[in-house]
Formats: structure tokens, C-alpha cells, sequence
């Protein structure tokens, strides 16, 4: 047989730190509405109380299942954009898509009182324990799992150093404006400033003497090329980089 | 797995697709990109691909190597567990079988672990991945695959989950059992059929 096993060069984040249970993610539950807060023109948030609820880690998402009376599903995954405990309920942040099935029925039909199925949460690995120094960049809908980070981190009062880099077109098209303080930093591409997240917004978190940040990076495939290579650029090393791509 | 139904909800119009496993949408002629790791650059002079394990003979492949092979392509379908489908693509490659058979796996190996140049692995029962079900894929749609799809080379079990199919192949581990991999330590199916809607693990 053999001599020792080659291992790969482990050059990406594997998380091992976070246990993730399979059995909540295996049964569909049923979430009901109870309120839709508009964030922005496009973008609305959807609360749900889900008495079953068995908890989540920031930054973990879960699958939302539409059930018409054909027996016809529509199914898509969600980040949770709510602290993980905020006991028996759950917040989805949804971007209305132009022609959407899931997203178009939530944001022009669904009303509080509905009921949809929800599953999860899903996947360990693009979760923030609160545990390790978190640089966290987002665009549009993707600062969804970042803002369940930042509410966790103020809800506990960790000491945890946490910096919030938030892409978006306009100041009206920033979600959850209204809840950044000094850990963020918005950049708006299409007003004001008017260019895309560049190195020098992410350089004063590489100086000397600063954290040794577990980045994750979340948004669209090419935002998150985009700021992943920049991460990379400034010497972040590729095994500290969780990226969530929401397709 | 029937849902319960929620008003008002229709969905969009659609024809019976049979090709359509359950729980999927056509995504058209989008390819999302789901990848958890910075899209590595790997210049296929630094790719290699490595057979190890139980096998009577251990062996690497550079890209010459591989490409020296005789090529075989699959035309058809792949599934992803994020819910889409896209139908009638082209891949080229070389068979997992070719590989195989120049190890020779020993009579004891049952599984495989599929790691990737990035550190990302997969677990696949060897049945799923011998008997013309697997490749080693370069082209797509007659064109080098693309970095941010797993090029130089990923690979490729259509019938599975897509996350089965690891971008950016380094190599495959024959094993006596089962042996979770990245996803699968993350609450996902052993196996990943599509057409049985393994997403996650107890499905
Ligand atoms: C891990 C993960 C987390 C995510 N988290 C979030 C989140 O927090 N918030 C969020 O907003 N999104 C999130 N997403 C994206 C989300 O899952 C959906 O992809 C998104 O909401 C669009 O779904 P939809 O059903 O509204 O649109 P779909 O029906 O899937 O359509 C998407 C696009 O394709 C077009 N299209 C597809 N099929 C057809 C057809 N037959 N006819 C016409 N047009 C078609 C639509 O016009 C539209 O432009 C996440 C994705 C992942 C993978």
C-alpha cells in the first residue's frame, strides 16, 4: 500500500470551530409573518415567529419554502438577518427581484398573518461566533449576514473589534441605515464619493498593530471577486477569507 | 416533503419539465458562482492531480499528462442544492474511469475524498464516480473552463449535488469508508441526490 498521505494545502477558511446541528436543518418548520419593515425602495424585512426555533450563529442562513394549493414549491435560501436571540422569531432581509418567484411573492402578496415554511439553519461556515476579530464587507442585500454580527456583537457587548464595510448605490438604497454607527463604513457608488469599494477604504484596517481579522465578504459573484481580491491585495491571508456568494 | 400551502402563493407559470428534479428551477442560462473561497488563479503548468489511497499504485498527473488522455464529454444537466437547474450543457474532460484504471484501486476501497487545490473536499460513494458517472472537466462549452467555475480543471459528477463536483481538483483519496468533506461537515447530504432531494444530512 501506501506511504503518508498527501495533504492539500489547507488555503481556505475551514471554520472546524463552529458545530452546526443537522437536525433542525432536516425538518421544514412553519414561520408566521408578523411584520414587514421597509428598508429601502427595493429592499423590505420580513419578521417571522417561528415558535421552534432552535437558534443560530450570525452570518448562517436557511431555506424559505412557498407551498401553492397545487402542491407546486418554490424554495430559496435566505441569510437570518436577526441576532440569534431574539427567542422565537427570525428577521429575512429580502431585495425584491425584478420578475422573482420567492422574492416578488413576499415583497407584492404576502401579508402579516401568512405562513411559509422555513428550514434550517444551514451551513457552519460563514458564521461569526463573536469570538475572533470580524472585518466584514457587504453589498446590497448581501450586508444581510453581517448585520446578524453586528446585532449580535451589540447585544452582547462584545469586545470583539468589528468593522462594517457596506457597498450600495445610494444613501437610499442603504439597508438599515438608520443602525450603523462608527464600526461602519458605507460607500456609495453612485452618489457622493460615486466610486466602488477600493484598497485605501479597507488599508487603515492593515496597519500596523491591527487585528488579525477573520474577514467575510458577502454579495453578489462579482462584488465578491471584487473585494475578495482586494482583501488579498492588502495581505489578508486567503484561509481568514469566508465568502458568502448569493449567486 | 409536501408543503403546507401558503395563500396566495401560485408560482410562476410552468410547463411539466421531467428533467426537473424536485425542489429545482431552470435557471436559464445563468451560471451562479457558489464558491465559499477566493477564486484561486491556477496556470495549468501548476496544476497537477494526485490518486492516492487504496490504490495498488499512487500517481500524480501534471496538465500535459492529463491531456495526453483520451477525452470524453458530457452533454446534459447539472443540479445544484441552492434550488437551480441548468439544462443541455457541455462539458469536456477526461473519464474518472481513465485514472482509475491507473491506480487500480484495491478490491477494499468503497469511498472517495475529492480535494481541491484551495483545501475544499467532497465525499463520494466510488460507485458514483466509476462506470463513465464522473470526469476530470477542463472545457466548457468548448471553451477552457473558467477560473471562477474550478478551471484549469474541476470535477465533475452531473448526477450529484453540484457541490460534489470540487472546482479546482487536486486530487482524490481512495478510502475503506465514509468520510465527510467541507459541506458535508457543514450539515449536508453524504451523497447529494438531486432526484431523492438529499440536501442535508437525515434528508
Ligand atoms: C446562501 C444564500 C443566502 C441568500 N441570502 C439572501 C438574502 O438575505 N436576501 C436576499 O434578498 N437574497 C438572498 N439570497 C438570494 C436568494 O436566494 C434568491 O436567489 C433571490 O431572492 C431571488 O429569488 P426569486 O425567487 O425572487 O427570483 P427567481 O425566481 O429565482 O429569479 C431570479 C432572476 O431570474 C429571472 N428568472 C428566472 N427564471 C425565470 C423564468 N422562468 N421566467 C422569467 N424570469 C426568470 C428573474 O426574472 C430574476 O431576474 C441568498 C442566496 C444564497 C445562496
Amino acid at each position: 500500500m501506501t506511504a503518508a498521505p498527501f495533504t492539500p494545502p489547507t488555503r481556505f477558511a475551514v471554520p472546524g470551530r463552529i458545530a452546526v446541528s443537522n437536525r433542525t436543518a432536516t425538518t421544514w418548520q412553519r414561520a408566521v409573518l408578523t411584520e414587514i419593515r421597509r428598508e429601502t425602495p427595493q429592499v423590505s424585512t420580513f419578521r417571522f415567529a417561528v415558535p421552534g426555533w432552535q437558534g443560530h450563529l450570525p452570518g448562517q442562513h436557511l431555506m424559505l419554502r412557498l407551498t401553492a394549493e397545487d402542491g407546486y414549491t418554490a424554495q430559496r435560501h435566505y441569510s437570518l438577518a436577526s441576532a440569534p436571540d431574539d427567542s422565537g422569531h427570525i428577521e429575512l432581509t429580502l431585495d425584491h427581484v425584478e420578475g422573482g418567484e420567492v422574492s416578488g411573492y413576499l415583497h407584492t402578496v404576502a401579508r402579516v398573518g401568512d405562513e411559509v415554511e422555513v428550514r434550517g439553519p444551514n451551513s457552519g461556515f460563514f458564521a461569526w461566533p463573536g469570538d475572533r476579530p470580524a472585518l466584514l464587507i457587504g453589498a446590497g442585500s448581501g450586508v444581510v449576514p453581517l448585520m446578524s454580527m453586528l446585532r449580535h456583537q451589540r447585544r452582547l457587548r462584545l469586545a470583539t473589534p468589528l468593522r462594517l464595510f457596506v457597498s450600495a448605490r445610494t444613501r437610499a438604497d442603504l439597508i438599515y441605515a438608520e443602525e450603523y454607527a462608527a464600526e461602519t463604513t458605507p460607500v456609495l457608488t453612485r452618489e457622493g464619493e460615486r466610486r466602488r469599494l477600493a484598497a485605501d477604504h479597507l488599508a487603515p484596517c492593515f496597519t500596523d498593530g491591527a487585528p488579525r481579522w477573520e474577514a467575510y465578504v458577502c454579495g453578489s459573484n462579482s462584488f465578491a471577486e471584487h473585494a475578495s481580491q482586494l482583501l488579498v491585495g492588502l495581505g489578508q491571508p486567503v484561509d481568514r477569507i469566508r465568502i458568502e456568494r448569493f449567486g | 416533503m409536501t408543503g403546507h400551502p401558503t395563500r396566495g402563493f401560485v408560482g410562476r407559470p410552468r410547463v411539466h419539465n421531467p428533467g426537473l428534479p424536485p425542489g429545482q428551477y431552470d435557471a436559464g442560462t445563468d451560471w451562479p458562482v457558489l464558491s465559499a473561497e477566493v477564486t484561486p488563479r491556477i496556470a495549468p503548468r501548476d496544476w497537477t492531480l494526485r490518486i492516492d489511497g487504496l490504490v495498488a499504485e499512487e500517481r500524480t498527473w501534471t496538465w500535459d499528462d492529463v491531456r495526453a488522455l483520451p477525452t470524453s464529454s458530457y452533454e446534459g444537466d447539472i443540479h445544484c442544492v441552492t434550488s437551480w437547474s441548468k439544462f443541455g450543457v457541455r462539458f469536456g474532460g477526461v473519464s474518472l474511469d481513465v485514472f482509475l484504471d491507473a491506480v487500480r484501486p484495491d478490491p477494499a476501497a468503497t469511498h472517495v475524498v475529492a480535494y481541491a487545490h484551495t483545501g475544499y473536499s467532497t465525499n463520494l460513494p466510488l460507485a458514483d464516480v466509476t462506470g463513465g458517472k464522473a470526469w476530470v472537466a477542463f472545457t466548457y462549452e468548448d471553451e477552457p473552463l473558467p477560473a471562477e467555475h474550478g478551471g484549469p480543471a474541476r470535477l465533475l459528477v452531473p448526477h450529484l449535488y453540484f457541490w460534489k463536483s470540487a472546482k479546482w481538483l487536486a486530487g482524490l483519496r481512495l478510502l475503506d469508508h465514509d468520510e465527510p468533506g467541507f459541506w458535508e461537515q457543514n450539515g449536508y447530504h453524504a451523497r447529494g441526490n438531486p432526484w431523492e432531494e438529499q440536501r442535508y444530512a437525515g434528508d
